[in-house]
């Protein structure tokens, strides 16, 4: 690695000096605990200055995200990021960007809930995150890091993605993966893209109409049902393609494995040590990590679960993702599932015991 | 080989900046890194800990059951953390405001006096290098190049006057390892 950008970071920086890098217009935030170091590193780097990025702290999460409507009508490449209360807060505006078919990127650093609940790091927002989150039929695509490096890769791959579809995406971390420093290589600074190429590359924003076309109506509002089942169809429609083209998993050691852990997140890591841990006693386990868990893998575990003698399923959470992981393996093995809650964060050990007990259940 | 490192302690002894510079040295030596802080709604005087991971192996969770080394610098830290110390492993504690010392015979104790030490140095505020100087001595995770160069690299130009000082009290440090044999 010899990468002469190769530097140490928390989570949270990488994620905003690759913002900066990768020509993002404007960032709207408002601070929480354990993802202030984003809206933080942004003020310190003053992008203003050199690319031209906005940075501001809004008055509420609320504002945040409806700025992000307005800054993704005109085509702009915007985010904000925090954590889960203040990404429940945010609901209702991302079910406007969904419906509106706007492009924005939003990061959840999620915490233990619910209500206030703790700082410390969770995966309680599994649900809100892939099931929608707002009202009405919509999904937004989500990413789920797993290291500082993916903090800084998945900003750019957000925006590819929710500019490809016109859909929200989200960068679903935790507590865990913001805070923590870990080496990183940032990318390469990239301008942002000129009026020109805004106008050229997103013919749907409200660039200034010119007497060639007629007027770019951004709304998720259609008082005729029988039109706004058109609208729903069509998206979807894009759901589909989504499910179909967008799906990202990473395997660890599966071909040989008896038995399977799913993981995403934080909680992928701490099962890789707990598989390393396991092989080292001869038992033979693997690790799925879903990297979009909106759209989930569904076909790649069923194919990969094959043959295997069970799926646990560890999360930082009551149980969550087990749901997707039912819906994408049936019957054909038993899932189990092993979490903690409330910013409560388990041990590689943990996730040893569980396995090497369900081996000795399942074997009675 | 990973070696799990626990520096455990106050918050304002320098718990998470030690921490900062040995993952920054072992980053400029090409060593794999995790940093890991407890956070949380902490404050000068209240408990504060970091866990480091350095090794030439990919680096699965950074979170840890049990630590190759343990760096305990007040009692709360030595009576939740030394049953963590892998067996054969190290642990360094701090002898001030420690009155009930460790009691395990399994795993490498030493005893340090780096808040006397800098003290003796007329700067207090290298207490949290003497532990280093002493942590590296015991278990030599970076080399003091490597050191230098961390400091070079994770501190200010404006404050690269204090490199050598600092410095210093790692050597003063690794005297701190000597006394005990």
């Amino acid at each position: 690695m010899e990468n002469k950008e190769l530097t140490l970071m928390k989570g949270n920086e990488a994620l905003a000096h690759a913002a900066i890098r990768t020509g993002v217009d404007g960032y709207f935030g408002y601070p929480i605990t354990p993802q202030s170091e984003i809206l933080e590193t942004l003020a310190a780097q003053r992008p203003w200055e050199t690319t031209g990025m906005v940075v501001l702290q809004a008055e509420s999460e609320t504002a945040s995200i409806n700025m992000l409507y307005g800054g993704a009508a005109c085509g702009k490449k915007v985010f904000t990021s925090s954590s889960s209360i203040g990404i429940a807060l945010m609901q209702e505006g991302v079910s406007y960007c969904a419906g509106a078919e706007l492009p924005i990127v939003f990061v959840n650093v999620q915490r233990g809930g619910p209500g206030l609940g703790t700082i410390q790091p969770s995966q309680g927002d599994y649900f809100q995150a892939t099931r929608g989150g707002g009202n009405g039929d919509y999904n937004t695509i989500v990413l789920a890091p797993s290291s500082v490096q993916e903090m800084a890769d998945f900003v750019d791959l957000a925006f590819d993605l929710a500019f490809k579809y016109r859909n929200p995406a989200m960068i679903l971390s935790d507590g865990l993966i913001g805070q923590m420093m870990e080496p990183v290589v940032l990318p390469p600074q990239r301008p942002r893209r000129t009026d020109a190429e805004v106008i050229e590359q997103c013919p749907w924003a409200t660039t200034g109409r010119p007497s060639s076309r007629r007027p770019n109506i951004i709304t998720s509002l259609e008082l005729k049902p029988e039109k706004m089942e058109a609208n729903n169809l069509r998206l979807q429609e894009k759901y589909r393609t989504i499910r179909e083209c967008e799906t990202r998993y990473e395997t660890i050691l599966c071909d040989d494995a008896d038995y399977l852990i799913v993981a995403f997140g934080s909680a992928a890591r701490i099962a890789e040590s707990a598989i390393k841990e396991l092989r080292d006693n001869g038992v033979k386990v693997g690790l799925f990590r879903p990297i979009t868990v909106w759209p989930f893998p569904e076909k790649e575990l069923r194919e990969i679960s094959k043959g295997k003698k069970f799926i646990l399923v560890a999360e930082i959470n009551a149980g969550q993702m087990i749901q997707d992981v039912r819906l994408s393996v049936g019957d054909s093995l038993p899932v189990h599932h092993y979490g903690r809650l409330g910013g409560m964060v388990p041990e590689p050990k943990e996730i040893v015991d569980e396995i090497e007990n369900l081996i000795k259940t399942q074997s009675l | 080989m990973n070696t799990t490192i626990l520096i455990s302690g106050f918050g304002g002894q320098g718990v998470l900046s030690m921490g900062k510079i040995l993952a920054y040295g072992a980053l400029m030596e090409g060593k794999q890194v995790t940093w890991m802080p407890a956070y949380g709604p902490e404050q000068r005087g209240g408990t504060a800990n970091v866990t480091v991971i350095v090794g030439d192996e990919r680096i699965a969770s950074p979170i840890q059951s049990t630590f190759d080394v343990v760096v305990a610098l007040n009692q709360p830290s030595v009576n939740m953390f030394q049953s963590k110390v892998k067996p054969g492993g190290l642990l360094i504690y701090e002898k001030d405001g420690v009155n009930d010392a460790p009691t395990r015979n399994d795993i490498s104790i030493y005893k340090i006096d780096a808040i006397d030490r800098a003290a003796a140095m007329n700067n207090p505020k290298v207490f949290n290098m003497v532990v280093l100087g002493a942590l590296l001595k015991a278990s030599p995770i970076i080399s003091t190049d490597g050191l230098q160069r961390s400091l070079t690299k994770s501190l200010p130009e404006r404050y690269h006057h204090l490199i050598p000082a600092n410095m210093e009290a790692v050597k003063e440090g690794a005297q701190a390892i000597s006394a005990n044999s």
